[in-house]
């Protein structure tokens, strides 16, 4: 590989046909408003965490919608469960609720 | 009292005027292009936000306007202008007197196939906003194969909101058109996944809200923000579609096996060349320029003609009706104010 | 795919080209990469096909590369570019064809330029007078030289010795054709075929007895750009692209490539060698590639000239299988001979790109 002293990148694409929709939709079961988010922006700009450690719940959705798995349960480990999100989301998702059920579902699997 | 009034267009706006001039004691006369009417909704299926049947409204619409003098495949050879009225000359060699010219005459769909990286008319598996509906009303459509629904895309704002196509205005009802298909397709089709690739989603209208919530929550329809940039086809015949979901800020690439564009509304070519005979203006959007467009959208310029409907403009079915009703009505108190 | 929806678009993308008196300007590396492909240009245009093709040693580079690289502004592009239509309205000839892809975009480009802004074609005037004392007329038909192989194509193939038909079982070869970037997507009327669906290579293959591929990533940069390969740290990014054109065409098992420009024909057939070699990954038959051409070179072939005349033994990936596929014959000793038929140098041979 060292011969030539470049290499192949990585894609960086989202391929949706790859996704593996098998643990979001079971996150829909337990909790439907999962897939209601309209990326507004208001639970990432109030959140006690985000300023911090990046976290966000659209970002969270968005990730998991995308089969990011890792990436979105990395970012929610830091959430406080403070419920400012759940004050401000015009379309009052249940972020308490939300959060809770990704960690039951996600949080077992090691294999994310 | 009663007074002619020729209306160019037998489209929904042409038929509901000509039903409330009737209403008022006047002899509407429909010059229609086509051998039916009903214009674009006759070939629609089924309307936002309650489902109607898109049949119901037209048959209305025409039982209703029954009484009216009604010209089918007719156009319009020459308008000249008499002292206090106009003298219009049909294709058909009949030539008709009036002081009241409402022009009714709608958009025409953007023709797809001008976005040539969307691969309309190149590759089977891209259709309309327009073929979806005629199969969900004929069943009839040989891009569509039932066996194999596994993924399905729409392109939100094809030709419109865009300069190179020279339509910079939002055609207004594809975003809530986009959303009622692909429902009705999930319907179909529930094992399918739906894509939705949006720039901005534009629900204005009465329970449009409510239909996104639906389509998101109830159906599991996807939105993604993002233009679609490039289609093309894999060997197996499917399209292949990339976009940038710009939440993620990242290219993002599918494959399906159906994608419908939702082509948007553009001025009707026939409007800008009967316009042309009477010099009515043209507005910046290619559109019928009405006298204000804020107050007086249904007013032209010169005395005695009137618009109503997609001639100025993308709109609703219910704009489009009740633009035909305000027109009517200033034809009327027009009537009334002359004798 | 509704190839009548193509020729529709085609239909739609036509451009006036004369047939005769043309001013020849070459590439700045097009001789270096693929020695062949200029000289056959020319072979067959006058002596096959009798037509008149002027060139004079004086011409320069248009300066696109180094425009392109941002290393010179575009007024002195320009200026060059000034000159190169001064020789030629000198030669007496209006009609200017270009061999290289950017530059023929080069020229478009300020063509267009000077068509909007028409002072600043004066103030060039100005600058050129003051540089060497030349005046000139702007060309009456501006053509890339694949244009003109896309107008003989017909002529060319009513004289072919060899059609891109595979011998042994009489299919048509399967061809994927690549169009340099600065061909039509900056200016897609200046196009054959526009800049979605060209039909200037296309025509050729299918004139020729080949059949043409449409693959997902057709329209995709070769991965050349200039940037991208002239600074190293930048390869990693050139050679991902065409990773991913392979990738993408690999499915369709393509009998070989032709290409237009100067870049894309280099870095298709280079890059599968390096590729090969960091990633382990061969494309095409038995661990050999897929072979890579000009149209050039492409028509040299079918024309029936000595493939080694051609300079086919400067590819990386080795075009033996695919002559042999054709029945086009050639001397394997010969391919290491020069002019005077002694022996040049042999290239170091590839770990994981087989090669003859």
């Amino acid at each position: 590989m060292s011969m030539f002293g470049f290499r192949i990148s990585p894609s960086s694409t989202i391929d949706l046909d790859k996704v593996d929709r098998n643990r979001f939709k079971k996150l829909c079961a337990l909790e439907p408003d999962a897939s209601k988010c309209m990326a507004c922006g208001s639970c990432s700009a109030t959140c006690s965490a985000s300023e911090f450690s990046g976290m966000s719940v659209r970002k969270v959705l968005l990730c998991l919608q995308q089969g990011r798995e890792k990436e979105a349960y990395a970012m929610m480990s830091s959430c406080m469960l403070c419920g400012k999100c759940l004050m401000v989301c015009p379309r009052g998702i249940n972020t308490r609720h939300l959060i809770l059920s990704i960690s039951r579902i996600y949080g077992k699997e090691e294999s994310i | 009292m009663n007074e002619i009034v020729v209306i160019i267009g037998g489209g929904i706006a042409g038929l509901e005027a000509a039903r409330q001039l009737l209403a008022l004691g006047h002899s509407p006369i429909v010059i229609e292009k086509s051998d039916h009417l009903g214009g674009h909704v006759a070939d629609w299926h089924k309307l936002f936000p309650d489902m109607k049947p898109a049949k119901d409204i037209v048959d209305e619409l025409v039982s209703s306007s029954k009484d009216a003098n009604i010209f089918l495949h007719t156009e319009i050879s020459f308008i000249n202008r008499l002292k206090d009225r106009y003298n219009i000359m049909l294709s058909n060699g009949i030539s008709i007197t009036s002081r009241y010219i409402l022009f009714t005459t709608g958009f025409r769909l953007f023709d797809a196939a001008k976005k040539e990286e969307y691969g309309y008319g190149v590759y089977n598996q891209v259709i309309t906003n327009q073929d979806l509906e005629k199969w969900f009303n004929t069943s009839k459509d040989s891009r569509i194969d039932n066996s194999a629904m596994k993924a399905v895309g729409f392109v939100h704002c094809v030709g419109s909101r865009d300069e190179k196509a020279r339509n910079t205005q939002c055609s207004k009802v594809c975003c809530i058109t986009a959303i009622k298909q692909a429902i009705e397709l999930k319907e179909k089709f529930p094992d399918a996944e739906i894509y939705c690739f949006y720039m901005d989603l534009r629900l204005f209208g009465k329970k449009f809200e409510d239909f996104y919530i639906k389509a998101q929550r109830d159906c599991g329809i996807h939105f993604i923000r993002g233009r679609v940039s490039e289609v093309s086809e894999n060997i197996d015949g499917k399209v292949i579609v990339k976009a940038e979901d710009t939440l993620a800020g990242r290219p993002m690439k599918v494959t399906l096996d159906l994608l419908v564009l939702m082509s948007g509304m553009v001025c009707n070519p026939d409007s800008t060349r009967v316009a042309g005979m009477m010099s009515l203006p043209i507005d910046s959007d290619g559109f019928l320029r009405s006298t204000d467009n804020v107050s007086r959208n249904t007013v032209s310029p010169k005395n005695g003609i009137f618009y109503a409907g997609a001639c100025t403009g993308p709109k609703t079915v219910p704009e489009t009706l009740a633009e035909a009703r305000s027109a009517v009505l200033e034809i009327h108190n027009s009537i009334i104010s002359r004798r | 795919m509704i190839y009548q929806g193509k020729q529709k678009i085609w239909s739609d993308y036509q451009k006036e080209i004369p047939d005769d008196h043309w001013y020849y300007v070459r590439s700045c590396i097009r001789q270096n990469f693929f020695p062949g492909s200029e000289r056959m240009f020319l072979e067959i245009c006058r002596n096959v096909l009798g037509r008149d093709f002027h060139e004079t040693e004086h011409h320069t580079t248009c300066g696109g590369i180094a425009y392109h690289c941002d290393t010179i502004p575009q007024e002195t592009a320009m200026t060059i570019v000034a000159r190169q239509f001064a020789l030629m309205t000198e030669a007496g000839y209006e009609n200017y064809v270009a061999s290289c892809i950017t530059s023929f975009g080069n020229y478009t480009e300020i063509l267009e330029t000077w068509h909007e802004f028409p002072e600043l074609e004066t103030r060039i005037r100005e600058l050129l007078w003051k540089a060497c004392r030349k005046e000139f007329r702007k060309p009456k038909y501006l053509a890339h030289t694949s244009d003109l192989i896309f107008k003989y194509r017909n002529e060319i193939a009513e004289k072919a010795v060899h059609h891109l038909v595979n011998k042994e079982t009489g299919e048509p070869l399967r061809v994927v054709e690549h169009i340099g970037c600065h061909y039509a997507k900056m200016f897609p009327s200046k196009g054959i075929g526009g800049a979605e669906y060209p039909y200037v290579l296309a025509g050729m293959v299918e004139a020729w007895g080949g059949n043409v591929i449409d693959y997902p990533e057709r329209r995709h940069c070769c991965g050349y750009g200039f940037r991208q390969y002239h600074i190293k740290a930048n390869r990693g990014y050139s050679v991902s692209n065409t990773y991913k054109k392979f990738e993408s065409m690999e499915p369709y098992r393509p009998d070989m490539i032709i290409t237009n420009c100067p870049g894309c024909p280099y870095f298709l057939d280079r890059w599968q060698y390096v590729i090969a070699e960091t990633e382990g990954k061969t494309y095409g038959q038995n661990g050999y590639g897929i072979p890579v051409f000009t149209y050039e070179e492409v028509a040299g072939l079918v024309l029936g000239y000595d493939p080694w005349d051609l300079g086919l033994q400067l590819h990386q990936v080795a075009v033996e299988p695919l002559l042999d596929k054709i029945g086009i014959p050639y001397v394997p000793e010969d391919k290491y001979k020069g002019l005077d038929r002694k022996e040049i140098m042999r290239p170091g041979l590839p770990q994981n790109l087989k090669c003859y």
